[in-house]
C-alpha cells in the first residue's frame, strides 16, 4: 500500500491511519521504540507509517526485512510537505524528539494538523526539549539514551496498553 | 536539503537552535516577516516553532532551514521574486 493511503477519506469503515515522525537516529532507544511502536498500533488496527531520513528508512529495512514491524516507510520532507498540503491527513502523529530539531518537526505538525499529536522527548536533554514544546500535544518524556524500557512503559500507559494487574 | 541545495546559498548560522536563528534574525535584519510554520519557500517547507522570522536584505531573503540531525541554519539567498512574494504577504 502507497502511504498516499494516509490521505484516503472515510467511506465506510476506513482503518485509521498513523504518521510517526522520526528524527535523527543517533539516539538509539528511537528505533526500537519506532518498531514497537508500528506493530502495536498495527495490533490494534491503525495502519502506521514510518517517516524518516534515508537512515532512518535504512535502519527500519535492515532491522526488519520481512516487514513484520513497519509495514510502510516514507521520506521525512515528502511526509511534512504532504502534511504541509493536505494530501496525507494521518488520524493520529507521533512525533520523535531528542534535539531541537525534533521540536521544531514538532510544532510544524501541530500547525497544519489537527489530528492528535503525541511528542516523545528522549535523550540526555529531555527534560529541558520537553519545556520548548508550548503547543498542544501529548508529551511523553524520558531521559532514555540506550534503554527503551521505561519509555516504552510510559507509551504503554499513555496508548492505554499498559498491562492490568488485576 | 532538496531543491535549496542546488541553489545558490549563502550559510549566516549553522548547527543551531531555532530561538538562535530567530534571535539572530531579530537582531540583524530591520525587514522582517513572520511566517507561519510550513511557510514555502524555494520549493521547500519552512520547519520550526513559531514565531518563525523570515528577513529581508536587498535582493536577498533569510530564512530558517531545519535539519533533523544537524539543527536549524540561517540562510542566505538572492531572489527577488521570493522577496516580493514575502512582501506581498504582508
Amino acid at each position: 500500500m502507497d502511504p498516499a493511503d494516509l490521505s484516503q477519506e472515510g467511506s465506510g469503515a476506513r482503518k485509521k491511519t498513523a504518521l510517526l515522525l522520526l528524527g535523527c537516529p543517533e539516539v538509539p532507544v528511537q528505533m526500537g521504540i519506532a518498531l514497537y511502536l508500528a506493530n502495536r498500533l498495527e495490533k490494534d488496527g491503525v495502519s502506521a507509517v514510518v517517516a524518516g531520513n534515508p537512515s532512518v528508512i535504512q535502519l527500519i529495512r535492515v532491522s526488519d526485512p520481512d516487514q513484520h514491524y513497519v509495514k510502510r516507510v516514507m521520506n521525512l520532507e515528502k511526509a511534512m510537505a504532504d502534511l504541509i498540503e493536505g494530501r496525507m491527513r494521518p488520524d493520529l502523529t507521533v512525533s520523535f524528539a531528542h534535539n531541537d530539531a525534533g521540536i521544531s518537526y514538532a510544532a510544524t505538525v501541530r500547525h497544519v494538523s489537527a489530528s492528535p499529536l503525541y511528542l516523545i522527548v528522549f535523550g540526555r536533554e529531555a527534560e529541558a526539549l520537553a519545556g520548548l514544546a508550548e503547543f498542544e500535544c501529548e508529551k511523553i518524556v524520558e531521559r532514555a539514551v540506550h534503554n527503551p524500557a521505561q519509555l516504552k512503559k510510559k507509551i504503554d500507559k499513555v496508548f492505554g496498553w499498559a498491562a492490568s494487574k488485576s | 536539503m532538496g531543491c535549496i541545495e542546488e541553489l545558490k546559498y549563502e550559510t549566516i548560522l549553522s548547527h543551531a537552535s531555532f530561538k538562535e536563528v530567530r534571535e539572530y534574525v531579530k537582531e540583524h535584519f530591520k525587514e522582517r516577516y513572520e511566517v507561519d510554520p510550513g511557510f514555502k519557500i524555494f520549493d521547500s517547507y519552512i520547519i520550526g516553532i513559531p514565531p518563525i522570522l523570515v528577513g529581508i536584505e536587498g535582493d536577498a531573503v533569510v530564512f530558517p532551514y531545519t535539519k533533523p540531525c544537524h539543527g536549524t541554519f540561517l540562510l542566505r539567498i538572492e531572489c527577488s521574486d521570493e522577496v516580493d512574494r514575502l512582501r506581498k504577504k504582508r
